[in-house]
């Protein structure tokens, strides 16, 4: 099988409203840095890989370290369970993240971009290789940009090897220099000392993509969609029991039962929102709404109706993390350990609530005290399926009796 | 491995140091590289790496040892990887992992006899709305039936 792009038909906002590759790039040296810097901080757009960091911050700060070489990476480590928007950027709208980068490199002063891509992704490589020659041809890449002098960038394409961790930015930054992909620590952040020691803004596939759009239709037209905490339309990768999965490009701020029913779920029981790292969300809180201010996401979104068995859901997510763990950190390396084993005690219905309960608790641990993103996040789904679900879970006459408090 | 093979194998990770820098930055796609032709990292490979990077061997190996697809052991022709996250699962991976089971006879973490395939499991392959998915090699299939995945195995075999 050749990989070969297809543009599907998409309808959206801003992403998936048609562009011209260049068009970003030409608006961005007739704006300048300065302007460019202001727009984004109008628009307000956070970190699309999930953690929400304000963009135009972490490019100010960038642009402000002082240093002769500086990278500008495109975080395509997309590896959070249920998540496959990127891949839909990648494949179908290369010339949105593509120009995005190129503007970044403007921005913040960086003539070397590294697109990080996942492992999993390599068929799409020589596509996005071939891609980026067009974009040499046309001097959209390469030595004085679109005639701009001394604006010098070019882009390389690097591939993981099946590490969910290097999505963490540090952790990327150490799979680049060539070593295990472990997170280190912050301070410094990336934005000082980042990839060769360098100032290195890392920057997720969709955050890239928006940048062009902004610009051309400006940051204050963008700030109308969504919330006021989360602007901007977002994309979000719909999988599980509906009728219509796929990916979605949807201003945040909407309900969960109205996301439900766009996409044809049934029967609905549970939605993890953010993947496996995410929490898990019971039918009596459908009310509550997507954005950074409520339930955040990356754009996972797994849907689960009334069939699916949550402790099974459960044991999947924490085999995920045991094995993904890098095993820097004792309570990532450990916690996710004993988290999975108490998945299985209950399993085989040999467990005390008072011992699930210490394993929460563990998990609020492993929450405070672990080195990065993974470690931080990998007991969400323990604590929230466990709580929102534990008259299914944890059913005494199933359990003949075995709780002792 | 014969005095002809390991020449050959030097040649080819010279070519590759050539190609990529001898900077240890680059010692990821390096790596990438051998494995994707012989489907793993031979020892000697590993330490011309090393000595081409200024570099201690062991961190070569500690390197392979981070990564899932890459392997200090030899593997099969062809590493298919069937896709373990819960979507794919609800989609049916069980008749799909089952079916390619029966076909080559082997269970997963293991390579098959005339070293043709190696089956194992991965986690999210993004294919998640076209699931369940599998890797063959390089190459990523959906929408996985337990016979197209059969059909798959042989036409790649």
């Amino acid at each position: 099988m050749k990989f070969k792009a297809e543009k599907k038909k998409r309808e959206g906002a801003v992403l998936f409203s048609g562009y011209t590759r260049g068009e970003g790039i030409k608006k961005a040296l007739e704006l300048g840095r300065e302007n460019i810097l202001f727009e984004l901080k109008t628009s307000k757009l956070k970190g699309r890989g999930g953690a929400g960091f304000p963009t135009s911050t972490k490019w100010m700060l960038t642009a402000a370290s002082r240093s002769d070489v500086k990278y500008l990476v495109c975080n395509a480590d997309e590896g959070e369970p249920g998540t496959f928007k990127d891949r839909v950027l990648l494949t179908e709208y290369p010339e949105l993240v593509f120009d995005g980068l190129v503007i970044g490199g403007y921005t913040i002063g960086a003539k070397y971009g590294i697109v990080y891509l996942r492992g999993e992704y390599e068929y799409m490589l020589d596509f996005l290789e071939s891609y980026l020659e067009k974009m040499r041809k046309d001097n959209l890449l390469g030595k004085n940009i679109l005639g701009k002098e001394g604006f010098d960038f070019d882009i390389t394409i690097r591939l993981g090897s099946g590490a969910y961790v290097c999505g963490e930015e540090t952790a990327l930054i150490e799979s680049l220099e060539g070593n295990r992909g472990e997170a280190r620590n912050r301070p410094p952040y990336p934005v000082n000392t980042g990839y060769m020691g360098k100032p290195t803004a890392v920057n997720n596939v969709e955050t890239l993509a928006s940048v062009p759009h902004i610009l051309l239709k400006g940051g204050e037209w963008y700030a109308k969609f969504g919330t006021d905490k989360s602007s901007g339309p977002k994309l979000f990768s719909i999988s599980g029991d509906c009728a219509k999965p796929g990916v979605y490009e949807l201003p945040w701020g909407m309900k969960i039962k109205d996301l439900l029913k766009l996409v044809g779920a049934k029967n609905t029981k549970a939605v993890q929102v953010g993947g496996a790292s995410g929490i898990c969300i019971p039918a009596s809180q459908f009310d509550r709404i997507l954005g950074y201010e409520d339930a955040a996401t990356g754009g996972s979104i797994m849907i689960f109706n009334k069939k699916r068995d949550m402790l099974k859901i459960l044991k999947n997510f924490m085999e995920f993390f045991v094995e993904e763990s890098c095993g820097q950190c004792t309570p990532c390396r450990i916690g996710n350990v004993k988290l999975l084993e108490g998945v299985k005690m209950i399993e085989k219905k040999n467990y005390t609530l008072h011992y699930i309960d210490e394993l929460k608790e563990l998990g609020k641990t492993m929450q405070i005290a672990s080195k990065c993103g993974l470690g931080q996040s990998s007991p969400n789904p323990f604590i929230s399926i466990l709580e929102n679900f534990k008259d299914e879970i944890f059913d005494s006459h199933v359990n003949g009796g075995s709780h002792v408090n | 491995m014969t005095a002809a093979k390991t020449d050959k194998l030097a040649e080819e990770v010279a070519g590759l140091v050539k190609k990529f820098g001898s900077d240890r930055s680059s010692l990821l796609s390096i790596l990438q590289a051998v494995q994707r032709k012989h489907k793993y990292v031979p020892d000697f490979a590993q330490q011309e790496i090393a000595r081409l990077l200024d570099i201690h061997p062991v961190e070569v190996y500690s390197v392979i040892s981070f990564y899932a697809f890459l392997n200090s052991k030899p593997k099969g022709k062809n590493i298919v990887r069937l896709c373990n996250t819960i979507v794919c699962d609800m989609a049916g991976k069980d008749k799909v992992e089952k079916a390619v089971k029966k076909k080559l006879g082997i269970k997963f973490g293991e390579t098959t006899k005339d070293k043709r395939f190696t089956l194992e499991h991965t986690n999210c392959l993004g294919m998640c709305d076209c699931g369940p998915a599998m890797m063959v090699n390089d190459n990523v299939y959906i929408q996985l039936t337990p016979e197209r995945a059969v059909k798959i195995l042989q036409k790649v075999g």
